[in-house]
């Protein structure tokens, strides 16, 4: 394994581009060096993206987005109080990640790379409407993070070609989003389903939402049905109906030793009305988490 | 397989070592320093045992290559206590507490739980909790643990 440390991102997608064998980049490694002990990805080369300047800032943009640099571990997104209370879901579900010690490495960028199709910081930004500088041989390009998870373990992604930073849209009057999953333990487990809500508000009536599911599919999903049962509604009881079932009809689980299909599609209809209730709270300025509106 | 010299600080000593790029910062730790205090429980992340500070930040050092370490600086267990052998408070409440039995998570979750002190000197028995969560222990049960890294708390609050 030749070991990498490039100064720039250019630099790092020449290296990505010229090899031949396995590559992988290094951010935060919780995924790459449990895959390189296990001896499932033995990397020919490794780029560790570290050393990079700037790749360990969060700055919040003119327009009120932000860009998260391709280090940011999940304890720093956490410890930025500006971005907690505007994109509180993102920020929790990427503080889902692992224990106090995977917080301290695990990035947005790994999680979404690595292509799990339960990573717990997906969701969110798919729901956020985030987009990634990619860089890569053919110069730069933004993609939004929902096209980028092709299946599990798979991205599209082209070869030589790396993230240099996610980037949030502004947060906007009365917006609110947030994340939970389900586990059968309360810590340190893999989500059974996962789904993030990201909505708008005019007065008490919704009028954007996008709501992704995660774990429930080969990808991460954004259901359009489901946002569609909830704008326009003031989050009454039969929205939330409507939104569950939106939810399960979108879910296309298997089953493993973690859930069946039918659980996991339960799940994903209960999880999508509790995580649109606290949305809907957070976005009306009530950051009381799961209180009935 | 060429070798790779890394430079770097441990409990505010300077050293080197070479390291295969594929050894972890635990092997190197354990291997070419003969720090043997941080424990290898499982090398995947889940139990703790090799918790040591890169940079301040807590992190498992079975998840961090022995190359990462250029530069930076580390804190193990072996600096805890003072250079005369005194005990950090919280070394002496685990014993007090018999927050230990066969040792084997000790110095894992005793880096661990100072990071936390440091970050919030008065946490909630919840927070105690959820902070260890990757700090895995077979024998204890974790109740004198927790009572444990509370009475230190309670002992560093005071001095300060
Ligand atoms: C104990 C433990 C518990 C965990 N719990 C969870 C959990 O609850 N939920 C969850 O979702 N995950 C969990 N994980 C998995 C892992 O921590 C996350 O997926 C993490 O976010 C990966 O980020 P990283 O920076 O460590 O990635 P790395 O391991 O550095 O990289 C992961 C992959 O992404 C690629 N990559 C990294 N950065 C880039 C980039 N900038 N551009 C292009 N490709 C890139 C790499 O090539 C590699 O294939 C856990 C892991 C451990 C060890
Ligand atoms: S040995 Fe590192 S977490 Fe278990
Ligand atoms: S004392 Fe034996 S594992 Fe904790």
């Amino acid at each position: 394994m030749r070991y990498h440390s490039p100064l720039t991102f250019e630099a790092a997608s020449r290296v990505a581009a010229g090899a031949s064998g396995v590559t992988r980049f290094l951010a935060g490694g919780t995924d790459v060096l449990v895959q390189l002990r296990a001896g499932s990805v033995t990397p020919d080369d490794l780029i560790d993206l570290k050393r990079i300047p700037g790749v360990g800032s969060i700055t919040r943009e003119g327009d009120g987005g932000w860009t998260i640099g391709a280090a940011v571990s999940g304890a720093a997104l956490g410890a930025t109080p500006g971005l907690v209370s505007d994109w509180p879901g993102v920020v929790e579900g990427m503080g889902l990640v692992g224990s106090t010690q995977v917080q301290g490495r695990a990035t947005l960028a790994g999680n979404l790379c690595n292509g799990s199709p339960a990573a717990d910081g997906v969701p969110g930004l798919v729901a956020a409407g985030a987009t990634a500088t990619v860089v890569g041989p053919e110069g730069r390009r933004r993609m939004a993070i929902a096209d980028i998870p092709a299946g599990p373990g798979r991205t599209a992604l082209q070869p030589g070609e790396v993230i240099a930073a996610i980037h949030l849209p502004a947060r906007g009057a009365q917006g609110g989003d947030a994340y939970e999953r389900f586990i059968p333990r309360t810590e340190m487990d893999i989500a059974v389903v996962g789904c993030a809500v990201n909505l708008r508000l005019d007065g008490d009536t919704i009028v954007e939402a996008r709501v992704a599911l995660g774990a429930v599919a080969p990808t991460v999903l954004l259901v359009e049905a489901c946002a569609q049962a909830i704008v326009g509604t003031r989050l009454d009881e039969a929205a939330l109906d409507a939104l569950a079932a939106a939810a399960r009809a979108a879910a296309k689980p298997i089953s493993d030793k973690r859930g069946t299909a039918e659980f996991r599609t339960h799940v994903a209809g209960v999880l999508a009305r509790r995580v649109a209730v606290t949305a809907y709270n957070r976005a009306k300025g009530n950051r009381a988490k799961g209180a009935a509106q | 397989m060429s070798k790779i010299h890394v430079t770097t600080t441990v409990n505010g000593d300077a050293v080197d070592f070479l390291a295969d790029p594929r050894e972890t910062l635990l092997d190197c730790l354990r291997d070419h320093l003969g720090l043997t205090g941080s424990k290898e429980g499982c090398g995947t992340g889940d139990c703790g045992a090799c918790s040591v500070r890169l940079d301040g930040v807590l992190v498992s050092s079975c998840l961090v290559l022995g190359v990462e370490a250029e530069g930076r600086s580390i804190e193990t267990i072996e600096g805890m206590a003072s250079p005369d052998g005194t005990l950090h408070p919280l070394q002496r409440k685990f014993i007090e507490h018999a927050a230990l039995q066969c040792g084997f998570c000790t110095p894992g979750i005793l880096v661990a739980a100072k990071a936390l002190l440091e970050e919030n000197p008065d946490p909630s028995e919840s927070e105690i909790r959820y902070w260890l969560a990757g700090n895995l222990c077979r024998c204890t049960g974790y109740d004198k643990i927790i009572r444990a890294v509370q009475d230190a708390a309670a002992e560093l609050r005071g001095a300060a």
